[in-house]
């Protein structure tokens, strides 16, 4: 029988932060993969977001958003790629010869028609 | 008089020596404690990085190994290392008594005991296998788990045995990264439905088209590789393998359930070479291997002269470099013999 | 799972366990939260296994839960540890054997520290006899309790009333060990069974009857710690790891769980509790919690003593669906009796002791 009196114990039970794989929804990755096979080569070098307009004054690594792209963390992405000037200076200095640029363009465009994503 | 020369170790590097020093018109005594000659080679399916089959270079070793010079002697290891003045006494567990000019040890290495390393149930959880264990499911060309059905999941951890104080190897095993890319893209073709994780430290790929390899299994297998090392694995309820590893560059823990999880064993000095460095006096080095007198200018040259090492019993190395090695230790064996002095 | 991979991992991990004359310091905590243990302890270990356990009415805390509360510095607890083996040099004892997993886990390292700084022990020697005027001498063998629990487990075996076996379907019990971090965590070498496969509780559930339960969150912690406990708004976090153990264990319907800490069982108890008030969940069968032993409880229980005796109705999470499951005679009229009936003086029903 559950109790209906919800007790204040004076704390909250803390929430994990794993990412848990097995529950994402990479969408919005396999979105980018299709279109942009050169995504796949990224190795988070993280030359990109060394030369980054954007994130030497702002909080975004773009790095960073192509990791939880590919771990399918669609919810901290959604409002960081706003913030990208899509510049260019990103895709000059990748090593293995990322698209980032079309990477950007494309999430952005994902998380558009994706309906619970919408911007 | 022929001079005689004995090469303790049937593997790659031991073959190569022996069949380039009978080519040279030395006599050769090849020993070797299993029933056949190969090695680890013969575990081998298909070699990185160009994936061509092992038994491709199995046969250039038998072919050139098969020569009158050669005396080979299986099932057979060394009970007695003693130096006469300028020979050598061998003796054997068969009881067998060899007069040697020079011996060139070439006992190669052993695998890394993955039950060693405890968290992830090798030995345990039924489907946690050993990179040689994946070796051999190529070969049968059935990679399936312990009930038989076909795994969908399969995480690889390098660094298994390597690069770990608390089994006691500091040192890197320079081969298992890329034989984690190499047994993924292996898996993806094998199985095209499967989804394939490695979970690295470092991508280690230093040899000519190594990391081509990464990146073709990237780009073209689909393999995942997330840095960041596996702290354990547990059985779940549903006979699935659930792991645990910090997602280094999401900077967070992730967790993801695997159907297989394969292990990449590290090499280590093998018992046979420890054995002989006891018996013969051989000084081997903090990693445990044999220690050659100089790192770079004599690296098959051991504290005892006349002693040569050929191959993996002096460090990690690849087939490649363990030939060269082995070559290498002929023509310092070959200098020794003319004039005694090495 | 292959069951022979983890024995063999047993077989390397042996300890030195003493066989008799052993000083036992208590816990600071462990008598208000779970009273009979203890006690059953020193019974067990004294009528039916006829050893001679020796407490020294002078001992105090190890201070551990102020070292690990940060409220202790590490000199002053090597101080009052130093103290501990003084009573137990003068007692005319060397065999110490803590009740507390947080003490032995101290313990250890302070041996373990003192082994490599020789020149911290001297110290200490000094700052004690300075304090206090004692002397002391190191103890030759340290030991958790649980850890003598274990080495004479086929003996209580040999004299057990009950066995951990569902009398109703004849299927062993199925029971979670959990062991406390202090125990073989930092030290792997000084836990029976090492850090990964511990089976200091483990040898006991299978001599006694039952079948170990191996879940993926088996190795973490239940939070206890001391540091983010003692704050009552950290607590949150401390749920947050005891309720991660209890979702991975759900699947596998474990009957009970078996404890060798002060802490661990608290939590493990208490909040399933707290979580069902929260949360609505419950993680045993048919709406029930999981109930939560001390070692000592299951020794006692399997010896035939009285659950009432034992403490068990202080259990929060309620013990009385294993006590039927196993087919123990007990009274639930006298669960809450406060009519006190000294129970050195009842008569315990005990067979062959």
């Amino acid at each position: 029988m559950v109790s209906h009196k919800m007790n204040n114990f004076g704390f909250k039970i803390s929430q994990g932060r794993q990412i848990d794989y097995d529950s994402n929804d990479r969408r919005i990755a396999n979105y980018i993969y299709e279109r942009e096979p050169s995504f796949r080569l990224c190795i988070e070098c993280g030359g990109c977001s060394a030369t980054c307009t954007t994130g030497n004054h702002t909080k975004f690594s773009l790095r960073e958003l192509h990791i939880l792209i590919k771990r399918g963390e669609n919810k901290s992405v959604r409002q960081d790629l706003k913030k990208c000037m899509l510049c260019g200076k990103c895709t000059m200095v990748c090593p293995r010869g990322v698209n980032t640029r079309n990477v950007v363009i494309l999430a952005k465009q994902a998380f558009q028609k994706s309906d619970e994503y919408a911007i | 008089m022929k001079k005689h020369v004995v090469v303790i170790g049937g593997g790659v590097a031991g073959l190569e020596v022996a069949g380039q020093l009978s080519h040279s018109g030395i006599e050769v005594s090849l020993i070797e404690k299993e029933s056949k000659t190969g090695g680890h080679l013969n575990n081998w399916y298909k070699l990185f990085p160009d994936r061509r089959k092992s038994s491709e270079v199995k046969e250039y070793l038998d072919r050139l190994s098969q020569n009158q010079g050669i005396s080979l002697l299986t099932n057979t290891t060394i009970e007695g290392f003693h130096r006469n003045r300028n020979k050598f006494l061998i003796t054997t567990n068969k009881g067998k008594e060899l007069n040697a000019d020079a011996v060139i040890v070439a006992t190669g290495f052993d695998l890394f005991k993955s039950a060693r390393k405890e968290e992830y149930g090798y030995g345990i959880y039924d489907n946690v296998i050993t990179s040689a264990d994946l070796e051999e499911k190529f070969r049968r060309e059935e990679i399936v788990l312990v009930n038989g059905s076909v795994p969908e999941t399969i995480g690889i951890i390098h660094c298994v045995g390597s690069r770990d104080e608390k089994v006691g190897n500091f040192y890197c095993s320079k081969l298992c990264c890329v034989t984690a890319v190499k047994q993924a893209i292996e898996i993806r073709e094998q199985l095209p439905e499967s989804k394939v994780f490695c979970f690295y430290m470092d991508m280690r790929m230093g040899g000519a088209f190594y990391e081509e390899l990464y990146r073709e299994a990237q780009e073209k297998w689909g393999v995942n590789f997330i840095r960041g090392k596996v702290s354990e694995a547990s059985e779940t309820i549903d006979d699935k393998l659930t792991i645990k590893v910090e997602d280094t560059l999401a900077g967070r823990p992730l967790k993801m359930k695997l159907d297989m999880l394969v292990l990449m064993a590290g090499m280590e000095m093998s018992d046979g070479g420890k054995k002989i460095a006891g018996i013969g006096g051989l000084r081997t080095g903090e990693n445990r291997f044999f220690a050659a007198t100089d790192n770079h200018t004599s690296s098959n040259k051991s504290n005892i002269e006349g002693v040569f090492y050929a191959g993996t019993c002096t460090a990690p190395m690849n087939i490649t470099e363990t030939i060269s090695h082995a070559r290498s230790a002929v023509l310092e064996v070959i200098d020794f013999l003319k004039d005694g002095k090495s | 799972m292959k069951l022979e991979g983890k024995k063999a991992i047993w077989s390397e991990y042996q300890k030195e366990i003493a066989d008799d004359k052993f000083f036992y310091v208590r816990s600071c905590i462990r008598q208000n939260f779970f009273p009979g243990s203890e006690v059953a302890f020193l019974r067990i270990m004294r009528d039916v296994l006829k050893k001679d356990v020796y407490e020294h009415p002078c001992h105090t805390t190890c201070s551990g839960i102020g070292y690990h509360g940060d409220v202790v510095p590490v000199e002053t607890a090597m101080t009052v540890v130093a103290r501990q083996f003084a009573l137990m040099t003068e007692a005319g004892y060397s065999n110490y054997i803590p009740s507390c997993i947080t003490s032995f886990g101290l313990y250890t390292e302070i041996l373990d520290t003192w082994h490599h700084f020789p020149e911290v022990e001297e110290k200490v020697r000094k700052q004690l006899k300075k304090a206090t005027g004692r002397e002391f001498e190191k103890p030759k063998n340290l030991a958790h309790a649980s850890d003598v629990i274990y080495k004479f487990r086929k003996e209580i075996a040999a004299k057990a009333k009950y066995k951990l076996i569902n009398k109703n379907t004849g299927e062993p019990l199925k029971v979670v060990d959990h062991i406390g971090c202090h125990y073989a965590k930092m030290f792997p070498s000084k836990g029976v069974g090492g850090a990964e496969y511990p089976y200091v509780l483990a040898g006991m559930i299978e001599e006694w009857g039952g079948q170990i339960i191996d879940y993926p969150e088996r190795r973490h912690c239940c939070g206890f710690g001391f540091r983010q406990y003692l704050v009552q708004a950290n607590r949150g976090f401390s749920v947050a790891c005891s309720k991660e153990k209890f979702e991975s264990m759900k699947p596998f319907k474990p009957d009970m769980i078996i404890t060798n800490c002060p802490g661990c069982p608290m939590f493990l108890d208490r909040w399933q509790y707290v979580i069902n008030e929260m949360e609505g969940k419950r993680y045993g069968q048919n709406g029930e919690g999981i109930p939560v032993f001390t070692y000592e409880e299951v020794a006692g229980l399997v010896l035939g003593y009285d659950p009432w005796d034992l403490g068990l109705q202080m259990h929060q999470t309620d013990c009385e669906p294993v006590l039927d499951k196993i087919g123990i005679e007990y009274s639930p009229e006298d669960k809450y009796n406060l009519e006190v009936i000294p129970s050195h003086t009842k008569n315990h029903n005990l067979i062959n002791v």
